[in-house]
């Protein structure tokens, strides 16, 4: 049924016209890069380097030894410092440190003395997170008063465990992340590829030709069969890289649920490109689709949280079963034979929307 | 395959909605000649030719085309043809040579003769200079030599032309007629639409499309010479006045100004049509010379679509 020779032809006259095509050739690159490192660094609960300004009005060897060891933690960037608790207010105010830490003259009695505090922080409320933040360095102090200045350093540099690994936002972020970049370049790229050469009278030609419609339709998605497989190294990498975001799991099988949701996102690409009759309408289509796949797959809120209405329409999309699919293989270690629903729904989605678009398409302008 | 026809078609009709494209055509194109379509745009010359190639299905009728049942299996037919799109349908962004190769590729031309057969056609279609150039950023004429080098790749048995000449100049026009002819020659059957009466003169046959109907066929001669009109071929010092005098005559098919001259159709049953348009002048004082005029085609032209309008109403 499907000639070698008229298969290759159209495999490599798709590549050499994305090759030419330097806007989207850089997409194929650019837009997971771009991606991984907005959702990475800008959308982050993780936080760091607070600006902070210290008024220490103790000077003694104790208050510089917890000065120290405050910035130690990288939390607070001490950038600032100042002599009274007015002009430390008065620095918050005008929006220059976030957190302000006011160190009493009589810091080493009150260390000792359970009930009192021994430092007061100022905080920029107005942020939940770095209330939160300052939450969580209130409850050092405590420690601080209740055991020896020698131990005291250990209670600082428990800041950071007391971020659970499971709850840094890359770290949730990155495999979600995954199945919205791949979802977006592969659905956008076959979208338009048939109405394109519609578009540009290309098509006329071709269906006047012996290639066949099978042909037509695996040729044009194959290359981008090893771009999606090239995106989702390009993510790993950096999200292993940048983010330090653990694959738990087993490589293999990441690329194995990573290949059926590719499969099934270019399925869908091209059943939209034999469904619509530009290339906007393409675009309008993918755009529709791509909405609730970022807002209902789970990525963005938690799945179990939504209304029944809403997880409904979310178990229709492929990004929501292939988020499950990595969150389980990267973070939780599942094996992909643990995670056979999802990965068989991807098979059962991709065979049908391929099938309906083959019947769709036919050689003919009526 | 031994029918001495490439084309034979029966009946064929096309309708989109309530507009009848094509209507109940009839058509015979013979083996190795040069077949034309002259109409105007809209008279269902590229419907027809998409129906002949299987692009569209006929709403009723039907075409053998060689040997091929339309409507049928229109996929044993595509091998054996040629397709040259109305719009360039080649890809602008690759180059002349990478165009040529998809094409021989696509059509399954064996590896080992690939290289020479497309080296042959960048020569015969001059091509050559241009083949690292990408296909968009070419001219008009250079766009169409490369279409046609493309749907004769394959040595096909029939080439159906849509208006292949609409986009260039007389001198591309003048080369492409030239490689037509050499295609006949070896034994290609080519259909070709066109709305140039040069172009038509150029044809073994051909065929008037007017509105969807065929009004008239057969070589340019037998054309020329069944137009069922006297045509006279006035020289007026006031051309404008002369034609509105002579068109006031009951007798008078059409009259056209061409320069100076006018050109006046007038039926075959009148006899001395000279009296008549002289007649006419005289009454209206306007000078001028009247001479007899043998017919051309695009008097046909006008003669078989007049009549067609008559029959309409």
């Amino acid at each position: 049924m499907i000639s070698l020779s008229r298969l290759g032809a159209i495999i490599k006259k798709e590549v050499v016209q994305l090759s030419r095509d330097r806007l989207t050739f850089g997409m194929v690159f650019g837009l997971p890069i771009m991606q991984i490192l907005l959702f990475g660094y800008a959308i982050n609960t993780d936080v760091r380097n607070l600006r902070t300004a210290v008024a220490n009005k103790a000077g003694t060897h104790l208050s510089r030894q917890f000065v120290s060891e405050l910035a130690a933690s990288q939390v607070v960037k001490i950038s600032k410092t100042a002599q009274t608790a007015a002009e430390l207010e008065s620095l918050l105010r005008r929006g220059e440190i976030s957190l302000g830490v006011l160190i009493p003259a009589d810091f080493d009695r009150r260390v000792a003395d359970k009930n009192r505090s021994a430092v007061h922080l100022f905080v920029d409320g107005s942020d939940p997170t770095i209330l939160g933040v300052a939450n969580q360095l209130r409850t050092m102090p405590i420690e601080f008063d209740s055991a020896p200045p020698r131990d005291n350093k250990q209670g600082l540099i428990e800041v950071r465990p007391y971020y659970n690994p499971e709850r840094r936002t890359p770290v949730n972020i990155v495999p979600g992340l995954m199945g919205i970049i791949l979802m977006m370049t592969m659905m956008l790229f076959t979208a338009v590829a048939i109405v394109r050469e519609r578009e540009r009278g290309n098509l006329e030609l071709l269906i006047n030709t012996p290639v066949t419609s099978a042909e037509l339709m695996v040729g044009k998605v194959t290359p981008y069969v090893a771009i999606g497989l090239l995106q989702l190294a390009i993510i790993l990498g950096v999200g292993q890289f940048l983010f330090d975001v653990p694959i738990r799991g087993s490589v293999v099988d990441l690329y194995i649920a990573g290949s059926a949701f590719i499969a099934a996102n270019l399925a869908l690409g091209l059943l939209i490109s034999t469904a619509t009759h530009t290339q906007f309408q393409a675009m309008q289509v993918t755009v529709f689709i791509l909405m609730p796949s970022i807002l209902l797959s789970g990525f963005m809120f938690p799945f179990d949280g939504m209304p029944v209405a809403a997880r409904y329409i979310g178990e229709i999309l492929p990004t929501t079963h292939f988020i499950r699919l990595t969150r389980g293989i990267m973070l939780r270690e599942a094996p992909i034979g643990e995670l056979m629903p999802d990965l068989g729904y991807l098979i059962v989605f991709t065979a049908i929307a391929m099938t309906v678009a083959a019947k769709r398409f036919t050689k003919r302008l009526d | 395959m031994s029918s001495e026809y490439a084309i034979e078609a029966r009946g064929l009709t096309k309708t989109f909605g309530d507009l009848r494209a094509v209507s109940e055509l009839d058509l015979n194109v013979p083996r190795g000649q040069i077949y034309g379509f002259l109409g105007p745009n809209g008279s269902g010359k590229s419907t027809t030719i998409r129906m002949l190639c299987g692009l569209l299905t006929p709403t009723d009728g039907s075409a053998d085309v060689l040997g091929t049942k339309i409507p049928g299996k229109a996929d044993l037919l595509k091998p054996k043809i040629g397709y040259m799109t109305q719009k360039f349908s080649l890809f602008g962004d690759m180059s002349v040579g990478e165009n040529l190769n998809f094409i021989a590729e696509i059509y399954s031309v064996p590896a080992r003769t690939r290289k020479s057969r497309i080296d042959e056609l960048l020569v015969k279609y001059d091509l050559a200079p241009q083949q690292k150039q990408l296909a968009g950023t070419m001219s008009g004429g250079q766009k169409q030599r490369l279409a046609l080098a493309c749907a004769v790749l394959h040595h096909p048995e029939l080439l159906l032309l849509d208006e292949p000449t609409s986009a260039v100049d007389p001198q591309s026009r003048r080369d492409f007629w030239a490689n037509l002819f050499r295609l006949a020659e070896t034994g290609t059957t080519v259909l070709v639409s066109t709305h140039y009466m040069d172009e038509a003169e150029r044809c073994h046959r051909l065929a008037i499309l007017d509105h969807g109907v065929k009004v008239a066929d057969g070589t340019p001669q037998e054309l020329q010479a069944a137009t069922g009109m006297h045509i006279i071929e006035v020289t007026a010092d006031d051309p404008y006045a002369a034609q509105v005098a002579i068109d006031e005559q009951p007798e008078i098919a059409s009259v056209t100004q061409l320069g100076i001259r006018l050109r006046v159709l007038i039926r075959e049953i009148h006899s001395d049509p000279i009296s008549i348009v002289e007649r006419a002048l005289e009454s209206s004082g306007v000078t001028g010379e009247t001479v007899m005029a043998p017919p051309t085609l695009e008097d046909v032209f006008v003669a078989v679509t007049m009549k067609a309008e008559e029959n309409g109403q």
